[in-house]
C-alpha cells in the first residue's frame, strides 16, 4: 500500500530509499542495505538485539518503521569503528570475552555507546539494570558488566 | 512478524490528525512510541488499515508546570519524563515508577501518553497517573475535554475515549512537598511485566497520617485506588501497615493466570501494600 521515498543518514553515508510503510527498519537495514550486523531475534522489542541509535538515542530497530527514521540519523554497530580502529567498547568486549555466539552482541554495544554518553561513569547496578533489556545465552552477563565497567572507568 | 499492510498518515499538525482520525475512526491506530503498538502489528493481533504516525506533530512534546500541575505532552518519551527534574521534585511518586518502565532502550521511544492511552494493566504509569489524581485531555475535530484517570481506565487495553480521539496531554497535580511515597512491585524478570504492583503516597502531620493513597496494579483488570485500605491509615501511624494491607487483600478478585494464581495474587497484595507503606514511612 502506498509506496513512500524516504532519505536518511546511516552510519554517516546518505541513503535514498522506497519503501513499504510496513518495512521495520530493521528489515530495512539488513535486507534492504545489506547491514546485517543488526540482528533481529525476538521481533517484539524483548531481545534487544536489534538495537541501534536512532539521532543519538539507542532504539529497537523492530519496533520503527523505516519511514519513521526518514530525515533521521541512524547508527548500526558497523558504525561503530573508526576504520580498522576499534571502538573502545569493541575492544573491552574482546579483551574480557564478553561474547561467545555474538548474536546479542550488536544491540548490546549500541545500548551501552548510548549509556556511557549519557553518563560517563554508570555505577554496576546502572549496567546491570541497562543489560536487563538485552538476552544474551551464552555469557552469563558477567564479562559483559566487566567489558562495559572497563569503559566506564578509563 | 512482519506487519501486514496498512496505509501510513504522517500528519504535521494536530488539526491534521484529528481529521484523520474523524475519518477513519476504529480502523486507525495512532503510532506514538510504537513500544506496545508495533509488536502487536508484528504479531498482527492488529491489523489496522491506517496507521497515524504523530511523532511529527508539533506541541506535542512540552513538559511544564502550571498553577501546582505538570502538563504532560503526550509525545514526552519516557526516558525525558524520569529523567526531568520538574517530575522528580513534583512528582516523585511518578519519577520512581520510570525505572520499572519497559527498559533502557524502550524508554527511550516510549511515551508518556501512549502508555496511558493503551492501557496496559501492568503499565506503571496509568497507576501513578490514577494515585497522583491526574487526567487526560483528549481531543477530536468535536473539540476537547480532561478525563479524570478515575474514569479513564475501564478494563483491559480500554480507555474513556472515543475511536476519534487523541490524547494530547496529562495532567499531574504536582505533590506537596513533604508527601513520601513508595513504588513497590514484583515481575519475574527485571522489566518484565509486573505479577503485582503497589503505589503509596502519604502526608503525614505531628507523626501521624493526614492523608493516604494506595493503588493497585496487574491483578485486576484496570488500575485501581484502595480507599478502604488508605483510610485505615489515617491518623494513625505504620503500625496500621498490616491492618491497611490486609483490607487491600480483600478488595481484590483477581483471576488465575498462567504465572500467579488468584490466591497467590492476593497474597502479594497484602504483602507488597505492607511493604510499600512501610517503605513511604520511613
Amino acid at each position: 500500500m502506498g509506496l513512500r521515498e524516504i532519505e536518511l543518514r546511516v552510519n554517516d553515508r546518505r541513503v535514498r530509499e522506497t519503501v513499504e510503510p510496513r518495512l521495520l527498519l530493521s528489515d530495512f537495514l539488513r535486507h534492504t542495505l545489506g547491514l546485517t550486523g543488526t540482528h533481529v531475534g525476538c521481533e517484539h522489542g524483548v531481545c534487544g538485539a536489534c538495537t541501534v541509535r536512532l539521532d543519538g538515542d539507542s532504539v529497537r530497530s523492530c519496533l520503527l518503521l523505516a519511514v519513521q527514521a526518514d530525515g533521521s540519523a541512524v547508527e548500526t554497530v558497523e558504525g561503530l569503528a573508526r576504520g580498522r580502529e576499534l571502538h573502545p567498547l569493541q575492544r573491552a568486549f574482546h579483551e574480557e570475552h564478553a561474547l561467545q555466539c555474538g548474536f546479542c552482541t550488536p544491540g548490546i554495544l549500541m545500548a551501552a555507546a548510548d549509556l556511557l554518553e549519557r553518563d560517563g561513569t554508570p555505577s554496576r547496578e546502572t549496567i546491570v539494570d541497562m543489560l536487563s533489556g538485552h538476552l544474551c545465552r551464552c555469557t552469563g552477563y558477567e564479562p559483559i558488566v566487566e567489558a562495559i565497567a572497563k569503559v566506564a572507568n578509563r | 512478524m512482519k506487519p501486514a499492510p496498512f496505509a501510513y498518515e504522517r500528519p504535521e499538525t494536530i488539526e491534521e490528525a484529528l481529521a484523520v482520525l474523524a475519518v477513519h475512526g476504529d480502523e486507525a491506530k495512532v503510532l506514538a512510541g510504537g513500544q506496545s503498538l508495533v509488536p502487536m502489528l508484528n504479531m498482527r493481533l492488529l491489523r489496522p488499515s491506517v496507521v497515524v504516525d504523530v511523532n511529527r506533530v508539533p506541541g506535542l512534546d512540552g513538559l511544564r508546570a502550571d498553577n501546582g500541575e505538570i502538563r504532560v505532552g503526550a509525545l514526552v518519551r519516557q526516558a525525558a519524563f524520569g529523567g526531568s527534574r520538574l517530575v522528580r521534585e513534583r512528582l516523585p511518586l511518578a519519577a520512581s515508577c520510570v525505572p520499572y518502565v519497559g527498559h533502557f532502550v524502550t524508554r527511550n521511544r516510549g511515551t508518556v501518553g501512549g502508555s496511558i492511552a493503551h492501557a496496559d494493566v501492568s503499565a506503571e504509569l496509568p497507576l501513578a497517573l490514577l494515585v497522583q489524581g491526574g487526567s487526560a485531555v483528549v481531543a477530536s475535530t468535536r473539540g476537547r475535554r480532561e478525563i479524570p484517570a478515575e474514569e479513564l481506565f475501564l478494563t483491559h487495553f480500554t480507555t474513556a475515549l472515543a475511536p476519534d480521539e487523541l490524547l494530547v496531554e496529562t495532567v499531574w497535580p504536582a505533590s506537596e512537598p513533604e508527601t513520601r511515597t513508595a513504588w513497590v512491585e514484583l515481575a519475574q524478570r527485571r522489566g518484565d511485566y509486573a505479577l503485582a504492583m503497589v503505589a503509596c503516597t502519604l502526608r503525614v502531620e505531628g507523626g501521624l497520617v493526614a492523608e493516604a493513597r494506595i493503588g493497585l496494579g496487574s491483578v485486576v483488570d484496570r488500575p485501581s485506588l484502595v480507599p478502604e485500605a488508605a483510610e485505615a491509615l489515617v491518623r494513625r501511624g505504620v503500625d496500621a501497615a498490616p491492618e491497611a494491607a490486609v483490607l487491600a487483600a480483600r478488595s481484590v478478585e483477581p483471576y488465575d493466570n498462567l504465572h500467579a494464581s488468584a490466591r497467590y495474587q492476593r497474597h502479594l497484595v497484602r504483602v507488597l501494600v505492607e511493604r510499600a507503606v512501610r517503605q513511604a514511612w520511613a
